[in-house]
């Protein structure tokens, strides 16, 4: 058991320190540690503790490894995953405190970030693709993809407004499919 | 005491803050109006350089306006008082989906969340490629470095066998060298 705990401490803690900006960049290694390496979860559960995690409250990253945890090892699984994915921050962020302002304005750090950014997009490209093509399954949800994409890139809504009409519409899609 | 306040403004962010990360930035205003802790020019050098460190952005700002407060065991209490209410509200959610697996009205809801879900991650990704690839500058509307860098990227994680499964990070440090060898 003590085993299972520090293990998962330690790989949320590997994808904490790996996870340039944000939540929704961590995805792409969270399928490769996750799905890939270790089968500790699916594709599938991934796409919904993320949509979870964006009507409930807190950083997204956090539900995430709560979910995950827990799922493997119960309730403290999902304590040692959360603070696993938060301890690079704090390392991280309490080491650079007192040069903060300095650090963000060196140069050559300016240009690695510039880089990095432009591998996020990437990396989160392909991520999307591989969830695209598990959660897109038919016409109808292809239809709450296009318009919750729309929606997301052009109305200044809160995402919890997404994910309750998104979560409506598939239940009623699927009654009508039922009654018909 | 200044740690049970800490911790107890962190709390009300983490319970109050939906939607990630962001999110938690009207609440540290507000904390940085009412308890002085922290100016609004630190939130902002905070949220640039959360940008440039590895990490959810939410949590390195709470450990950063922790540290500033009152060192490292104020960065452990704000970090903390962020996640604990996440951890307890998720947890609940967990039991409840444990329970009601198989129903139908909670698989059909997740039918319809699993496409919203990955419409909003495209969203996100859209939004940091914006301002990846266009330059504000009209003289020259795409940035070709990190467009180039973008598209070696797309074939190497994505045509050629040998290279396709390497860890995400290999990339990433990858083009951390790239954008300084050429200035990004």
């Amino acid at each position: 058991m003590l085993g299972k705990l520090f293990e998962l401490f330690f790989t949320f803690a590997r994808i904490g320190a790996v996870t340039f900006g944000g939540g929704y960049a961590m995805l792409p290694i969270l399928q490769h540690e996750l799905v890939k390496k270790r089968n500790w979860t699916t594709d599938e559960d991934l796409a919904d503790y993320f949509a979870i995690g964006q009507c409930t409250p807190g950083v997204i990253a956090v539900n995430v490894a709560t979910f995950i945890g827990r799922k493997r090892a119960g309730i403290f699984g999902g304590i040692f995953a959360t603070l696993g994915v938060v301890f690079p921050s704090l390392v991280i962020i309490s080491l650079l405190a007192g040069v903060i302002q300095i650090y963000a304005e060196i140069q050559w750090v300016k240009h690695a970030f510039a880089g990095i950014r432009a591998c996020v997009c990437v990396l989160i490209f392909n991520a999307v693709y591989k969830l695209w093509r598990k959660s897109v399954i038919d016409i109808y949800t292809l239809g709450i993809y296009l318009a919750i994409l729309a929606g997301a890139m052009f109305l200044n809504l809160s995402p919890v407004i997404f994910v309750l009409i998104s979560g409506a519409a598939g239940v009623i899609v699927n009654v009508w499919r039922v009654k018909k | 005491m200044i740690y049970v306040r800490l911790f107890l403004e962190f709390f009300q962010t983490g319970l109050f803050a939906v939607g990630g990360g962001l999110a938690t930035l009207p609440f540290l205003y507000s904390i940085s109006d009412r308890t002085g802790w922290f100016t609004h020019s630190q939130l902002a050098d905070m949220l640039a350089i959360s940008e440039s460190t590895p990490g959810p952005i939410g949590i390195n700002t709470a450990t950063y306006a922790g540290f500033i407060t009152s060192g490292i065991s104020g960065a452990i209490t704000a970090t903390v008082g962020l996640i604990t209410p996440s951890i307890i509200v998720i947890l609940i959610i967990y039991a409840f989906l444990q329970a009601f697996r198989g129903n139908f009205y909670v698989e059909s809801v997740f039918y319809g969340l699993r496409p919203a879900s990955t419409a909003m991650i495209t969203a996100a990704g859209l939004i940091v490629a914006r301002i990846t690839f266009l330059n504000p500058n009209p003289d020259s509307v795409i940035n070709f470095k990190t467009a180039i860098l973008a598209i070696v990227l797309l074939i190497f994680t994505n045509a050629i066998n040998r290279t396709k499964n390497l860890h995400p990070v290999v990339w990433i440090i990858f083009s951390a060298i790239v954008g300084i060898i050429f200035e990004f």
